[in-house]
């Protein structure tokens, strides 16, 4: 179980889980799910027309979520956030359905691209990985303060001088890198869930922000490593354990934070 | 005429059902966009379709017509997404997401355990892009009748939901019930979002949901208008796609056509650009920074 092609599934499968926790943090605290979810996804076109010319897939996948952040980020200015999501991820999906339709012997391909294929990392792909995980782990921590203000009170923001729009395009381009490292190990529909769940679960727990991150990280690193145990050992989709453990650990942490509430209400009643 | 039209468009049966079909889904997801677009929820919109394709995958697996998995498991994320909190504005995303994540976790296993037993992978690839000329006729009535009792639900509480969509709390000062109307409103989008997932595919029908009534929003200046316009832009997004499609057959590189979701998304999107271009109409019927006065009543 920790030799060979295993020994990069968890060094690689440890690098997602990590990337996944620290932006997944400001992914729920901006509210920027939807963009979460588009990204990876319509990454995943990029791989499949990489593929179609022979390129490296991870080109694909850089080139394809870098365009879909800028596109995001772009339209913004001029429509609604979750209407420039969705119109950015649809436009990203379809140029992927024609590229999978030119493609002739692509459908398995593009399973493993959506679902994640974590027990084929070679070793060649290690590196890259964990280069791009390192980068981005960098960029969140260079700008760290000032995104947290960003994300937390806009305003306040504003007025200290940190721009918003400018904020929300550096975000953006970080989840563009983490994700084109990402989707070939959990997939496109899965990167999402990491993010999301652990995340989601960490903030309703606690509100101080370098404990809430890295509760994330933590909980992405259980989910990760469960996943590869049981589906090493009963060869189900890695996808499908992330993505329930995801949903557990959101409700754990709300009814978590339920309990909390109501000791407290009983040991202190509000002073209104 | 003849290099628009193909030979054998107007004759060949797949054809004919693909515009029947097409047609009421495009007019189904442009009114019901409408409100959706209105009321910032394009996210769950875009999730339900995902999670349909669960249902989908589901189906597929104990062998069922897909079009039931579709509309069983989109009404039960539309419920659970209600539950655990997805009225609220803030948070609502979130909630969102962690249904779709669960979803799409399930949906890797319905796939994985349908290739272990039939060994088609292809499958999974219907379910997320679709194709629309491979309507089976047997599901047409099913999918006419869901089509019409969604745009019945959403024309019924028209008024109502545009009112709670724009200010929620003169909505509750005035009687309504804010979170049924909201409930059933998320109901009759499960149901249109999984009649267009069956047809462009769980992932694309999101294009003919969101494209059509944001740029109605732009162009319009009431909301009847935009529903009006929503819905011929979303028809005829529809028709000029499957002419399209239908006559790539012998285009390059491949010669087996071009996907039908490809024109389509492709003509939603571009239209929205050009409307980008237009100046808005005076009294603004989007705006850009605050959902809560997204659209003014006339």
């Amino acid at each position: 179980m920790f030799t060979g092609l295993m020994l990069n599934t968890w060094i690689a499968g440890t690098a997602v889980a990590v990337i996944a926790g620290v932006t997944g943090f400001f992914a729920v605290l901006r509210g920027s799910t939807f963009a979460a979810h588009a990204i990876p996804n319509g990454a995943f076109a990029g791989a499949a027309g990489a593929t179609l010319l022979g390129f490296n897939p991870l080109a694909g996948l850089a080139l394809f979520s870098v365009a879909g952040a800028l596109g995001i980020a772009g339209l913004s200015r001029r429509a609604r956030n979750d209407v420039a999501t969705a119109l950015t991820l649809v436009m990203m999906l379809g140029v992927g359905a024609l590229f999978v339709s030119w493609s002739t012997e692509y459908a398995q391909e593009a399973y493993s691209l959506l679902f994640g294929e974590v027990f084929g990392v070679s070793s060649d792909e290690v590196l890259p990985i964990l280069v791009l995980g390192v980068l981005s782990i960098v960029a969140i921590a260079v700008m760290f303060r000032p995104l947290l203000l960003s994300s937390a009170l806009p305003e306040v923001a504003e007025a200290r001088g940190v721009s918003a729009r400018r904020m929300e395009l550096a975000f953006l381009l970080v989840m563009a890198l983490a994700t084109s490292m990402t989707v070939p190990v959990v997939g496109a529909l899965l990167m999402f869930s990491l993010m999301i769940g652990p995340s989601a679960a960490a903030r309703s727990v606690t509100a101080r922000p370098v404990l809430a991150m890295s509760l994330a990280v933590v909980l992405a690193l259980v989910t990760v490593w469960t996943g590869i145990v049981v589906s090493y050992e009963s060869n189900w989709p890695l996808g499908f354990l992330v993505g329930v453990m995801g949903a557990f650990f959101f409700l754990a942490g709300r009814a978590y934070a339920a309990i909390a509430r109501s000791a407290r209400d009983l040991q202190a009643p509000p002073a209104t | 005429m003849r290099y628009i039209f193909e030979p054998g468009f107007f004759t060949s049966a797949p054809v004919h059902v693909a515009l029947a079909v097409g047609t009421v889904i495009a007019i189904t997801s442009a009114v019901v966009g409408v409100f959706t677009v209105i009321r910032g929820q394009s996210f769950a919109g875009h999730s339900l379709a995902d999670i349909a394709t669960t249902g989908g995958s589901g189906a597929f697996l104990v062998g069922v017509n897909q079009f039931w998995g579709f509309l069983a498991f989109g009404a039960g994320a539309a419920a659970f997404m209600e539950m655990i909190g997805v009225q609220r504005r803030r948070g609502r995303d979130v909630a969102t997401g962690v249904v779709l994540g669960a979803a799409l976790g399930l949906a890797a296993l319905f796939l994985y355990l349908a290739t272990q037993s039939s060994s088609t992978t292809g499958a999974s690839f219907t379910i997320l892009f679709g194709s629309i000329f491979v309507i089976t006729t047997s599901t047409v009535p099913a999918l006419i009748a869901s089509a019409l009792l969604a745009l019945a639900t959403v024309v019924v509480l028209a008024r109502v939901l545009l009112l709670s969509s724009l200010s929620s709390d003169i909505a509750a000062a005035r009687g309504v019930p804010v979170r049924a109307v909201g409930a059933a409103f998320l109901m009759a989008l499960a149901v249109s979002v999984a009649l267009s997932a069956v047809i462009i595919g769980a992932v694309l029908s999101t294009a003919l949901l969101i494209g059509p009534a944001a740029t109605a929003l732009r162009l319009a200046r009431s909301p009847v208008r935009a529903v009006v316009t929503a819905a011929v832009l979303g028809v005829l997004a529809v028709w000029i796609g499957i002419v399209l499609a239908y006559d790539s057959f012998y285009w390059p590189p491949a010669g087996r056509g071009w996907p039908v979701s490809f024109f389509v998304v492709t003509l939603v999107v571009v239209g929205y650009l050009l409307s980008l271009l237009r100046p808005r109409p005076p009294t603004a019927t989007q705006d850009n920074h605050d959902p809560e006065h997204a659209c003014s009543p006339a």
